[in-house]
């Protein structure tokens, strides 16, 4: 427990660093919500018709931003070799690493959802509605993306490759999420049925994603 | 010290056979070393020094052959029981001296001697709360190297280990492996420059 909570630690620390993932994750996000307006046009209606789609593409895209540096990093300067090395199970350290950081780099963006909202024309109970729904789905983007990560250090690429892998994987959870805040905002569905299939596949990405990226790095070994 | 460290350990490699990238680097290698002994690992460039440590810490899955520790910690892998020290220093320039060096000692857990006092013994003690990102390439070495003295492992894996350090840093170095050695641990380093200190040589891919 303490090696993992060692772990968690780091990584957020160096995140919240200068020059770490947290803050420019935000910032993305901030960016590409700030141009939307611009580029639809001054149409409130229209507006917060998209506002949750806007949002949650936003966060999809500042989720992925840094997610491709995950294993890489470690993976360069070595420190992979010794978490490797070590008594903890690799999967258990790769759920580590993912936990820390979507509490640095995926948190941040639930928090600046509300004063997003007010960008697009969103009220009250539409914000709370797509921050819900990031709190429960951005755990699955973060955790499916960490299989592209993974891949990421075996084939020695990252980047552009990691979008093009992971992009796909994150569909499911971007029709439920922004299906689950339209639900909330206009009806005529029930908030809670693409809510619960949302959180689903948040769950089963949680168990998924640290074997998968676990497996990807045993067999990247070099 | 624990009564286990006084253990006389073996490890032995029967016939260990290495393929990387689809090119066989070496096959039919045998290999023997004691607690308190230091071996050696010399060849030209490309002949798998660094193949064969990576082999030892579990990094790279042997080709053929059986890599055996005897008389080790029978409730760990002999990874666990191994420090590898390669090429990269593992080390993260966002983070001090002192928070890459407490990182490690809690990840990897297990026994351990003071950070400090660790930090001294390799001429760091002043550079405590430096981001590593300001280290010289020789400081960032004093640093891995405080890692193995913090956290109490028995087998040293040392690839190129006095690279980047300067004279004194090599004496320094050498007073630290003989430490170890006395301990009852045991060292296996690939080198081309002497280690300074008295070692067995196991030669690879044939003549340098």
């Amino acid at each position: 427990m303490t090696a993992l909570s060692a772990l968690i630690r780091r990584d957020i620390r160096i995140a919240l660093r200068v020059g770490g993932g947290a803050l420019i994750g935000v910032l993305f996000f901030l960016t590409v919500v700030v141009l939307m307006p611009f580029a639809v046009g001054p149409d409130l209606a229209l507006l917060s018709r998209l506002g949750p789609a806007i949002l949650w593409l936003g966060a999809l895209l500042a989720s992925l931003l840094t997610l491709d540096r995950l294993f890489m990093a470690d993976h360069e300067d070595g420190s992979l070799d010794l978490i490797t090395m070590s008594r903890t199970p690799l999967e258990l350290a790769c759920a580590a690493k993912a936990l820390a950081h979507w509490l640095a780099a995926g948190l941040p963006l639930i928090v600046a959802t509300p004063v997003l909202g007010l960008l697009l024309n969103l009220d009250m109970v539409a914000t709370s509605a797509v921050a819900l729904t990031l709190l429960a789905g951005t755990p699955a983007l973060t955790f499916t993306g960490m299989i592209g990560a993974g891949l990421a250090v075996t084939l020695h690429r990252g980047g552009l490759l990691m979008a093009v892998l992971v992009l796909p994987l994150s569909i499911p959870v971007l029709i439920f999420g922004v299906a689950a805040s339209q639900a909330a905002i206009v009806g005529p569905m029930t908030f809670g049925a693409p809510f619960s299939i949302l959180c689903a596949l948040s769950l089963v990405s949680l168990v998924v994603g640290p074997f998968a990226a676990a497996a990807s790095l045993r067999h990247g070994l070099d | 010290m624990s009564g286990l460290d006084q253990a006389k350990m073996q490890l032995s490699g029967r016939g260990v056979a290495c393929v990387r990238g689809g090119r066989e680097v070496f096959s039919g290698l045998d290999f023997h070393a004691a607690s308190g002994e230091a071996l050696s690992v010399v060849g030209r460039n490309g002949a798998g020094k660094t193949s064969l440590l990576r082999l030892i810490a579990g990094l790279l899955v042997p080709a053929g052959g059986t890599i055996v520790l005897d008389g080790g910690d029978a409730e760990m892998t002999l990874p666990e029981q191994c420090h590898y020290l390669g090429h990269r220093d593992a080390l993260k320039p966002a983070l001090s001296v002192e928070e890459n060096l407490a990182f490690w000692a809690d990840f990897l857990g297990g026994e351990r001697s003071d950070a400090a006092a660790s930090l001294e013994a390799v001429g760091l003690d002043h550079a405590t709360h430096l981001p590593a990102a300001f280290l010289s390439a020789g400081q960032r070495r004093r640093l891995s190297l405080a890692r193995l003295l913090t956290i109490r492992r028995r087998i040293w894996l040392l690839d190129e280990p006095t690279t980047a350090l300067d004279v004194a840093g090599q004496d320094m170095f050498g007073g630290l492996m003989r430490e170890h050695l006395a301990r009852g641990g045991m060292i296996i380093a690939a080198t081309h420059a002497p280690l300074g200190i008295d070692s067995r040589e196991l030669r690879i891919g044939g003549a340098a």
